[in-house]
């Protein structure tokens, strides 16, 4: 009962939490209000805040050794409604405060507004932009159930337009599938909560998770969630909608996309099993996600291998990658549960930076050369070395070669497989490593080679820079310190806890 | 059998009802017609739940209801982003369906100026 | 058998039967229809649940604007159903997918039987705090009092899809009006309507907006039936939406989601903690803040329901 009650009492410092939720949902607000140049300033503006925010939090947390905790409207769990940062929040909550800044940096090239007019690409970027952000921040830090499917919602309804945004039919088309997928996940996950709330009365992670037993109730809202947060994540077989949502959207657009929103619902599957659900024996549902993912990998790999265009290739590869997230599911519990959570949450990081870049890299080359057809890249590394370096840096990380956060989060996750004796899962991820080495080399043996092509126009040294510096992070990651681990498993129940 | 076990029954039936319509319906205003009956199933679940909470003097638990208001209005939105995307694909296009082959350009095309 | 269970019985066929409807009927401007009257049904279902907010908003957001958005929607698509190049699902797939449908509804209806009689409940904690929240009406305290940060942020969800459907327009048309231009000589049918409507309407959903506070009603019960007054003048063609880019148009939009997380961080600041009331104070604060959502409900459905600007900016 202590536990549970330390688990709901604010703690000192906590007033952040709501303000990183607040500072970009008013982003958002006045950016409508205010319209045309001021949209992209707000944008710009409030985002060092809230990477300051995020530093903050993550300061905190690691002072205390105990997650951040804050009790909205001053009435406490089940009645209220609390937020919380953990480890795994406060990382991921600098890993958006990182990715949105550059994504913004990038694009200010592409949504520059006129002054004195307003255009419609312009203010619906920067407005929607800054919803991602806010919706992002209330993923990683809502601690109630029904908050966490506002967050979604804000989430989906955020990033859907942004794929639509130059208006071709084809990306029409891709964002209504999206919405379609989305909505799906949506609905599942609402039943899910309505399940368990008629079971236990609340809806508070903190508070659900000692209630929950092993009822039929808890076992179907389990798999609708999963079900409804899988089809957003768009884990094999709901995988369908992504590739021609991430590679016909506005590059900026396709880093944030790729990179940070699909790590929400993911951050939300491992809070359901890793937090509510944690008492569940969940050998048979890890081994059934990390077989998805392995199908995810395989399919996705094999799939990039045949596109003939560069951002689809990158966003296939993103569907692969997907799948080795949820590789860290079966090995939850036992001695080497510390090292497949600390994989899985590396490979979600160094994911996002990686791919970010990659996708910011595609960008520059299609606008540099006018297409970005593979079958058109020979020689281009020599006209843009800088963002064929950023690309290969990125995909670096995406083999699992060292030293890159990939190769970490591979390192680690195959470790713990071997141990547990599950070492199915470390042959799929060498198979993916190969796989992703051979759709990599696709792009970049003919870029090297061969002459180097007419430039339509030079891409600017500034956003050449913003992509090399993502590509960057992620090899760095490689090189965390054991502090950094540890501070991940900051407001991890105690390991080894789950019944098997 | 009380009025609220029938509701959620019925609720039950609505969620099997609509999701058959999401994804078996190929028209897109049709799967966002399923969506909706699907939205209106699980409230009706909600509903059970608030009814089977009836203390204190309440007929119905009121946070259960909460969560469906917000549901209902969040609903409502969602259905006319929907709507508003296959407008735009149909004014496009003069079709609205979301066929991949009228969409995915083939693995080999090569007419895949960005 | 009583009267009262005879109709829930024939109310849950109805309803089942009117849903099948609106999954398997041919055309999908008959299956919109269908929808509509579903809603209201369910309306009634609802208030056999006792839930007679939920009823409210069910009839005036779920079947009644909803009802609206999917009709308009249904007229337009119509020439696209007869140029259909759908491609159906074969029969085997179906099959499968009917199985799975069937399945999830025996696994949800096998978990509804087995909820127990009295199930834990947060009715007898919201009852205990209802006096300091200065309601008489539970449902409002839990939304603008105890879960109010859910519904602040559920604001900012609507101005998102606001966002998200203006940018479906073409560039050349941003800032401008969706919908049509008012008409020269409105159709006489529908003006008559909206003349005689539209007053009684407005009444009546700033009564219900006031009277939510401690009866069934609030903000988006009242908003909606705002909204649909709006959206009934605007269908008869009596006025003209408004261009996009008009800065009032905008103020209402944002102003309850602003006027809510402002009123969130003075709590931080007077209150103790956000979205907080200081007692005593609670009930003027919590009117001042519905009053604003009223106004951004009554402005953003029907903007939602118009659609993308599709006329040119003027000046």
């Amino acid at each position: 009962m202590t536990a549970g009650a330390s688990a709901i009492a604010a703690t000192a410092g906590g007033s952040l939490l709501p303000l990183a939720i607040l500072l970009p949902a008013l982003g958002v607000l006045m950016s409508l209000l205010l319209g045309g140049r001021r949209a992209e300033w707000i944008a710009l503006g409030l985002m060092p805040v809230e990477f300051a925010v995020a530093v903050a939090i993550a300061c905190l947390v690691w002072r205390s050794g105990q997650p951040l905790v804050y009790t909205l409207a001053g009435y406490t769990p089940p009645l209220g409604i609390a937020l919380r940062a953990d480890g795994f929040s406060a990382v991921m909550l600098i890993t958006a405060g990182l990715i949105a800044p550059a994504a913004a940096l990038y694009a200010r090239a592409n949504f520059a507004t006129p002054p004195e007019t307003e255009k419609r690409a312009p203010l619906v970027f920067w407005t929607l932009l800054q919803g991602i952000q806010a919706a992002l921040s209330l993923v990683f830090l809502g601690g109630d159930l029904f908050n966490l499917y506002v967050g979604l919602e804000l989430l989906t309804f955020a990033a859907v337009p942004l794929v639509s945004l130059d208006g071709r039919p084809e990306t029409v088309a891709a964002a209504l599938r999206y919405l379609l997928f989305a909505l799906f996940g949506s609905v599942f996950y609402l039943l899910g909560v309505a399940l368990l709330y008629g079971a236990y009365g609340t809806l508070d992670i903190a508070l659900l998770a000692p209630l929950v037993r092993p009822e039929p109730a808890v076992w179907l809202a389990a798999g609708l969630m999963t079900a409804g947060l899988l089809a957003k994540t768009a884990l094999f077989p709901l995988h369908l909608w992504l590739p021609p949502a991430h590679a016909n959207a506005p590059a900026a657009a396709s880093a944030v996309l790729s990179g940070l929103v699909v790590k929400g619902s993911f951050f939300l599957v491992v809070r359901l099993w890793f937090d509510v659900l944690a008492t569940l024996p969940g050998v048979i549902p890890g081994t059934i996600l990390a077989a998805l993912g392995s199908a995810a990998i395989l399919s996705g790999s094999v799939l990039a291998l045949r596109q003939a265009r560069l951002k689809l290739l990158i966003a296939y590869s993103t569907v692969a990658q997907i799948g080795y997230l949820f590789l860290m599911f079966p090995l939850a519990t036992g001695p080497w549960a510390a090292d497949a959570f600390s994989g899985g949450i590396m490979q979600a990081l160094s994911h996002a930076f990686a791919k970010a870049a990659m996708f910011l890299s595609a960008g520059l080359i299609a606008e540099s050369l006018g297409h970005d057809r593979i079958a058109g890249l020979s020689g281009a590394a020599r006209a843009l070395p800088v963002t064929f370096l950023a690309l290969g840096l990125g995909g670096l990380s995406l083999m699992g070669l060292p030293p890159s956060g990939g190769f970490a989060a591979k390192w680690l996750l195959m470790k713990a497989s071997i141990e547990a004796g599950q070492w199915v899962w470390a042959v799929v991820m060498a198979a993916g490593g190969l796989l992703a080495g051979g759709y990599l080399y696709r792009v970049l043996a003919p870029a090297l080679s061969g002459e180097s092509p007419q430039l339509k126009k030079a891409p600017a040294r500034s956003r050449e820079s913003v992509a090399l510096a993502l590509a960057l992070v992620a090899l760095l990651l490689a090189f965390a310190p054991p502090s950094f681990f540890t501070f991940l498993q900051i407001g991890r129940p105690a390991a080894g806890v789950a019944l098997q | 059998m009380t009025s609220a076990t029938l509701a959620g029954l019925v609720g039950a039936a609505l969620v099997g009802l609509g999701l058959y319509g999401l994804i078996a319906n190929p028209q897109p205003l049709r799967k966002i017609l399923a969506f909706n009956l699907m939205g209106s199933g699980i409230f009706l679940v909600f509903g059970i739940v608030a009814r089977k909470g009836a203390a204190a003097g309440l007929q119905a638990d009121p946070v259960p209801q909460a969560m469906v208001i917000t549901g209902i209005v969040v609903a409502f939105a969602a259905s006319a982003l929907a709507v508003a995307l296959v407008l735009r694909l149909f004014e496009d296009t003069g079709q609205a369906t979301l066929n991949p082959d009228a969409w995915t350009k083939p693995p080999d095309g090569g007419a895949g100026a960005e | 058998m009583s009267v009262l269970q005879a109709l829930d019985i024939g109310l849950a066929f109805l309803v089942f039967a009117v849903a099948a409807w609106t999954i398997f009927a041919p055309g999908a401007f008959a299956a919109t229809v269908g929808y509509v009257v579903y809603g209201l049904l369910l309306s009634l279902v609802w208030i056999r649940l006792f839930a007679v907010d939920v009823a409210l908003t069910e009839a005036a957001i779920g079947s009644g604007v909803t009802g609206v958005l999917l009709i308009g929607a249904a007229a337009r698509l119509r020439a696209a159903e007869t140029a259909g190049r759908e491609k159906s699902l074969s029969g085997l797939s179906r099959l499968l997918v009917a199985v799975l449908c069937v399945l999830v509804a025996l696994a949800l209806a096998g978990v509804v039987l087995l909820l127990p009689d009295q199930g834990p409940s947060l009715a007898p904690q919201s009852m205990q705090h209802l006096p300091e929240t200065g309601l008489g009406n539970p449902v409002t305290a839990v939304l603008i009092a105890y879960r109010a940060f859910d519904t602040m942020l559920e604001k900012v969800v609507l101005v998102l899809a606001v966002v998200g459907v203006w940018s479906l327009a073409a560039d050349r048309y941003w800032g401008g009006a969706p919908g049509e231009a008012r008409a020269q000589r409105p159709e006489p049918t529908l003006a008559f309507l909206a003349q005689i409507l539209a007053p009684l309407g407005i009444l009546v959903g700033i009564h219900v907006f006031w009277v939510g506070a401690d009866a069934p009603g609030g903000a988006f019960q009242g908003g909606a039936i705002l909204a649909a007054m709006w959206i009934i003048v605007m269908m008869a063609r009596l006025t003209e939406a408004p261009q996009t880019k008009a800065f009032w148009l905008r103020l209402a939009l944002v102003a309850g989601p602003v006027v809510f997380l402002a009123a969130g961080v003075a709590g931080a600041i007077f209150a103790g903690g956000f979205f907080a009331y200081p007692p005593g104070f609670a009930k003027p604060a919590i009117l001042f803040i519905e009053a604003f959502m009223v106004l951004s409900i009554a402005v953003t459905l029907p903007m939602l329901v118009a659609g993308p600007p599709r006329r040119e900016p003027r000046r």
